[in-house]
C-alpha cells in the first residue's frame, strides 16, 4: 500500500520533471532562433522606447525586444554589467558612473532620442500660474511658504517634489535648484503620475513631472515668462527642458543601431511625439 | 530500494526545510556586508539620530532619525485602529456572535487579509486622503494620520484573527466555572476570558505591529514621503520601508547612498528581529500557563 503510494508519487514528480525538461527545451530553442535586445533605465524613457519597440517588433519579426524601467540608475549599471544592450536615462552620464564603466571595458556612446520639458504643475484654481526660477526654487527650499508671499491667494504651499535619486529630480535639481536643498518636508511621490493626481486633488500645491505626463486636471506655470509647450521645449526657450539619452557600449551596431536609428526616424519621432515628448530630429550628437 | 528511497525523500525533505534558515543567514549576511561601508564609515550616533536624511547631495547626510520616526509614528497610529478593531471583532465572533453571524464575518475577515497592500494603498490615495484632506482643511491628506488609518485597516485581520485563536483556546471550563459563580457574560468576558487570553491577544497585537512596521506599499502612497520630524499627526512622514522602496531603484550601485538604504533595511530587520522575540516569548508563556505547552 505505502510502496503503492510511493510509486504514485515517482510517476507524478517524473512527469513534472519531464515537463520542465520540455518548457526549458522549447524556451532555448526560441531565443535562438530570436534575435534579443534588452533595453533597461528611465522610466522617463519607457514609453519612447516601448511603444518604438512595439512598432519595430511589427516590422522586424524575429526580433525580440525586452523594455524594462528601472531608473536611469538601474539602466547605466546593467549597462556596465553587461546585462543590456542599450540603457536609457533622463540625465547625463555622471562621471563616476563613465568611470566604473571604463573599468570595466565598457564604452558608454551617448545618444540624443527626444527633449523633455519639466512642467511646474499648480491646482487649477490656483490663479498664481506664472513664476519666475529664482520663486520655484525659493518655495522648494522653504523660503516661501505661502502663496499670498507671491501674489497668489493667502494658501499654505503644499511642496510636492521626487525621491532625491530619480531621474527628474536631478533634472529638477539642476535645472532650478543650484545645489539648494529642498526643504525636508516636502512630500515626496515616486512617480510623475503620482505628482500629476497629487496637484489635481490639493488646492494648494505645486509639484514638478515630465511634460508628458502633464494631464488637464493640472495646469502648467508659465517659467519666467514662457509657456510650458512643445515649440519652447524644442527650442530650448523654456527654461527647464532636457534631452532623453540612450546609452550603448561603443557606438551602437547590429540590432541596437537598427533600433536607434528607427527611433531617430521621422516615424519614430512621430511615436515620441504621440508619447508627450517632444522630437529633435537632428540625429546623433 | 525502498531504504533507498526513503533515506532520498528524508534528505530532499530535510534541505527543503534547512533552506529557510539559509536563507535567513544568506539575508543576513548581506545586510551587514552592504552597510558596513557606511556604518564604517560614519559615526553611528549620527546615522541613528541624525536629523536630515539628503542622501545624494555632496557632501550627503543620512541622518535616518525622521524615517525612524516615521515608521514609529505610523505603526502606532494603526494599532490605534486596529487593536480596538480586531481585539473587540475577535471577542465578539467568540462570545457573542451567532453562528450565521460567524458564517458571514469570518470569510469577511479573511478576504480583507488577502486584498493586496497596492490596493489599500490606491483606495487611500485616491479615497481617504482628499476624504480627510477636505474634512479637516488641512493642506494635504497625504499625512502620518491617513497611513496610520489605512494601515490599522490593513492590519486588523492578521490582529483579528490571531485574537480569535487565542480566545478560543481559552478552555471552555473557565467560562462555566465563572457563570456558574454567578457572574453575568459581560464579566466572564472582561475578568475571565481576555484576562485569560491575555498574552495570546499581546501576541496578536506585536504580530500586527510586526505587519504594520513591514508594510511597504501603502506608506510609500500614502504618508507623504516628507523625510522631516512630523510637528503632528497631519504632517507627511517618509517611514524606512518607504524609503528603500522609492531610493533603491535609482541608487547607484556601490555608493554610499547605495550602502545607506541597506542601513536603513538592517534597522529595520533589527527592529522586527525584537518584535519577534517578544513574541515567541510572549506566546510560550501563554501556552504553559494554559498547559497546552510543552
Amino acid at each position: 500500500m505505502q510502496a503503492g503510494n510511493m510509486m504514485g508519487i515517482v510517476n507524478v514528480s517524473q512527469r513534472f520533471l519531464a515537463s520542465i525538461v520540455l518548457v526549458l527545451a522549447l524556451s532555448c530553442s526560441d531565443t535562438e532562433a530570436r534575435k534579443a535586445l534588452t533595453i533597461k533605465g528611465s522610466t522617463t524613457v519607457l514609453p519612447v522606447v516601448q511603444i518604438g519597440a512595439e512598432v519595430f517588433m511589427e516590422r522586424h519579426p524575429g526580433v525580440d525586444i525586452s523594455v524594462q524601467g528601472g531608473g536611469s540608475g538601474v539602466g547605466i549599471a546593467s549597462l556596465i554589467d553587461g546585462t543590456t544592450h542599450i540603457a536609457t536615462s533622463s540625465r547625463k552620464i555622471k562621471k563616476g558612473e563613465t568611470a566604473r564603466a571604463e573599468a570595466a571595458g565598457v564604452h558608454p556612446f551617448e545618444t540624443i532620442v527626444a527633449m523633455d520639458g519639466i512642467a511646474l504643475a499648480v491646482h487649477p484654481s490656483n490663479g498664481k500660474d506664472s513664476l519666475t526660477t529664482v520663486q520655484i526654487r525659493d518655495i522648494y527650499t522653504g523660503r516661501i511658504s505661502n502663496w499670498r508671499v507671491i501674489g497668489g491667494d493667502d494658501r499654505e504651499i503644499v511642496v510636492i517634489s521626487r525621491d532625491t535619486s530619480s531621474g527628474t529630480f536631478e533634472a529638477f535639481e539642476r535645472l532650478v535648484l543650484a545645489g539648494k536643498k529642498v526643504r525636508p518636508d516636502a512630500l515626496v511621490t515616486a512617480s510623475n503620475q503620482v505628482v500629476n493626481m497629487t496637484v489635481a486633488q490639493t488646492p494648494g500645491a505645486i509639484g514638478y513631472l515630465g511634460y508628458g505626463y502633464l494631464s488637464d486636471k493640472v495646469k502648467a506655470a508659465r517659467i519666467d515668462g514662457v509657456r510650458c509647450s512643445e515649440e519652447t521645449i524644442r527650442s530650448g526657450r523654456y527654461p527647464l527642458s532636457r534631452p532623453l539619452y540612450i546609452y550603448t557600449d561603443g557606438r551602437p551596431t547590429g540590432m541596437a543601431e537598427r533600433f536607434i536609428d528607427f527611433l531617430l526616424s521621422e516615424e519614430g519621432q512621430r511615436l515620441v511625439q504621440e508619447q508627450g515628448f517632444i522630437g529633435i530630429r537632428k540625429g546623433r550628437l | 530500494m525502498r531504504h533507498f528511497k526513503e533515506t532520498l525523500y528524508r534528505w530532499v525533505f530535510t534541505i527543503l526545510a534547512f533552506a529557510s534558515l539559509l536563507f535567513l543567514v544568506g539575508i543576513i549576511l548581506t545586510l551587514f556586508r552592504e552597510s558596513y561601508p557606511l556604518l564604517a564609515g560614519h559615526n553611528l550616533h549620527d546615522i541613528v539620530f541624525g536629523r536630515f536624511w539628503y542622501p545624494t547631495y555632496d557632501p550627503p547626510e543620512f541622518g535616518m532619525f525622521p524615517l525612524i520616526i516615521a515608521s514609529f509614528v505610523v505603526t502606532f497610529g494603526a494599532m490605534a485602529v486596529s487593536v480596538p478593531i480586531g481585539v473587540g471583532t475577535a471577542l465578539f465572533l467568540n462570545e457573542l456572535a451567532s453562528e450565521s453571524q460567524r458564517a458571514v464575518l469570518k470569510p469577511v475577515i479573511e478576504i480583507l487579509a488577502g486584498i493586496p497592500s497596492i490596493v489599500y494603498g490606491f483606495f487611500g490615495m485616491i479615497i481617504v486622503a482628499p476624504f480627510i484632506q477636505n474634512l479637516l482643511d488641512i493642506p494635504t491628506g497625504l499625512n502620518a494620520f491617513t497611513a496610520s488609518l489605512v494601515l490599522g485597516i490593513m492590519a486588523t485581520p492578521t490582529v483579528a484573527s490571531l485574537a480569535e485563536d487565542a480566545v478560543s483556546f481559552v478552555p471552555r471550563s473557565y467560562r462555566e466555572a465563572s457563570l456558574a459563580l454567578g457572574a453575568n457574560r459581560w464579566q466572564t468576558l472582561i475578568r475571565v476570558v481576555v484576562p485569560a487570553a491575555g498574552s495570546g491577544i499581546s501576541t496578536a497585537i506585536i504580530l500586527g505591529i510586526g505587519r504594520a512596521v513591514g508594510e511597504t506599499m501603502t506608506v510609500l502612497m500614502v504618508a507623504g514621503g516628507a523625510a522631516a520630524i512630523p510637528a503632528s499627526l497631519f504632517d507627511p512622514v517618509r517611514p524606512m520601508t518607504a524609503t528603500i522602496a522609492a531610493e533603491m531603484g535609482e541608487a547607484v550601485m556601490g555608493s554610499a547612498h547605495y550602502h545607506a538604504l541597506f542601513a536603513v533595511g538592517l534597522i529595520l530587520f533589527l527592529i522586527t528581529l525584537v518584535i519577534n522575540i517578544f513574541a515567541e516569548i510572549i506566546s510560550r508563556r501563554f501556552r504553559l500557563k494554559l498547559g497546552l505547552g510543552r
